[in-house]
């Protein structure tokens, strides 16, 4: 598959590095350099330097061609909106975003948006632990209806 | 009208200053609190501490019942945030967002806000009104409708120079409204003709703008 992944964070490199390590395309976006320095030694794919929340930015990394895209920034509003226009301007077919804000979750949920929290994941995983009566969610991914 | 403006920078203070001078009901949502505290002071207690892409905060501002919210913050990604969940989660009446990348405006549409400001287009079509161009310089669109106004400059090629409005084949959804002549403006008549170095401004729809260039610039 072609991937690209907006935020070259802890998460965002871990994820880019076991995808090419799987034989994956991918090609890893964030706003400055040295955040590569995270990714594996051996990842095979493609570092940008740009803000992938312009459009310009994602046509140039190749949004046209892919087959999914990955919003892990630290911001919810930036990952919510490039994974927007990856989904509905560009007709991405596999896209999923971090959003933190739980609530956040909810109302992009409505608008078909496939996100992950750690917030509610996190909170569960502890749950689970402390109390695993207590209320929570099944799992932290909310896909579109 | 109940408008909640949400950032409470230079654009945010303005609006939200402006509408209640009209005699609007404004909350302006600010996220700093020492900005609200600056703002409380000068416009009185129309200003509330919080980021306005949150659904509780927007909720506490009344989204429910706003008729308008204008997210006015100095980024795009908030000003959308913030306007789709106004939208989705409290049906407010219309969304508006600014946005510093005029990219944004279609891709903005596509994705349910209502209207978008770019101050770079507006500065844009300022500066385009300067340069003489052989095409139509957009003046202002409204979105709702399609239609726009625009200004064509008369000049050397034209096929129109010395010709009646009436004798023009003007495209569909278009007419002549106002002709701009040596600074004078004139509302032209059918039989008026249209003259070497005339400003011509027009009004017509997005589909019929390469038509009527043709027809005015003689393409």
């Amino acid at each position: 598959m072609n991937i690209i992944i907006m935020g070259c964070g802890r998460v965002g490199a871990r994820v880019a590095s076991q995808l090419s390590q799987a034989g994956h395309d991918v090609t890893i976006i964030d706003l400055v350099e040295r955040a590569f320095r995270r990714l594996d030694p051996e990842f095979k794919g493609a570092t940008m330097v740009g803000n992938a929340i312009d459009v310009d930015v994602l046509r140039r990394a190749g949004i046209e061609r892919a087959d999914a895209f990955a919003a892990i920034t630290q911001g919810d509003n930036r990952n919510v909106m490039a994974s927007q226009i990856a989904q509905h301007i560009f007709g991405v077919p596999k896209v999923v975003t971090r959003i933190y804000d739980p609530l956040r979750q909810e109302t992009f949920e409505l608008l078909g948006v496939q996100s992950i929290s750690p917030t509610v994941i996190g909170a569960d995983a502890f749950l689970a632990i402390l109390d695993p009566t207590a209320e929570g969610q099944p799992s932290g991914s909310k896909e579109s209806a | 009208m109940f408008v909640i403006v949400a950032g409470g920078g230079k654009v945010g203070f303005y609006l939200g200053k402006e509408l209640a001078e009209q005699g609007h009901e404004v909350v302006i949502i600010e996220q700093e609190s020492r900005r609200a505290a600056e703002i409380e002071s000068e416009l009185g207690s129309l200003v509330m501490v919080g980021d306005a892409a949150e659904a509780t905060v927007l909720r506490e501002a009344g989204a429910e019942r706003a008729d308008l919210v204008a997210a006015v913050t100095g980024d795009d990604e908030d000003n959308l945030v913030i306007c789709q969940v106004a939208k989705v989660r409290f049906h407010s009446g219309r969304t508006i967002a600014r946005i510093n990348n005029p990219k944004n405006a279609e891709i903005f549409q596509r994705l349910g806000i209502d209207d978008t400001v770019s101050a770079t287009d507006v500065v844009l079509s300022v500066i385009e009104q300067e340069i003489p161009r052989q095409h139509l310089v957009p003046l202002l669109r409204l979105r709702n409708t399609d239609v726009e106004i625009v200004e064509a400059v008369i000049r050397e090629g034209s096929a129109v120079a010395g010709h009646r409005i009436r004798d023009i084949a003007l495209p569909s959804s278009s007419n002549i409204a106002v002709i701009i002549r040596d600074g004078t403006p004139i509302f032209p008549k059918a039989d008026d003709p249209i003259l070497f170095g005339d400003h011509v401004i027009a009004f017509t729809t997005r589909e019929n703008e390469a038509r009527l260039r043709s027809a005015l610039l003689g393409d």
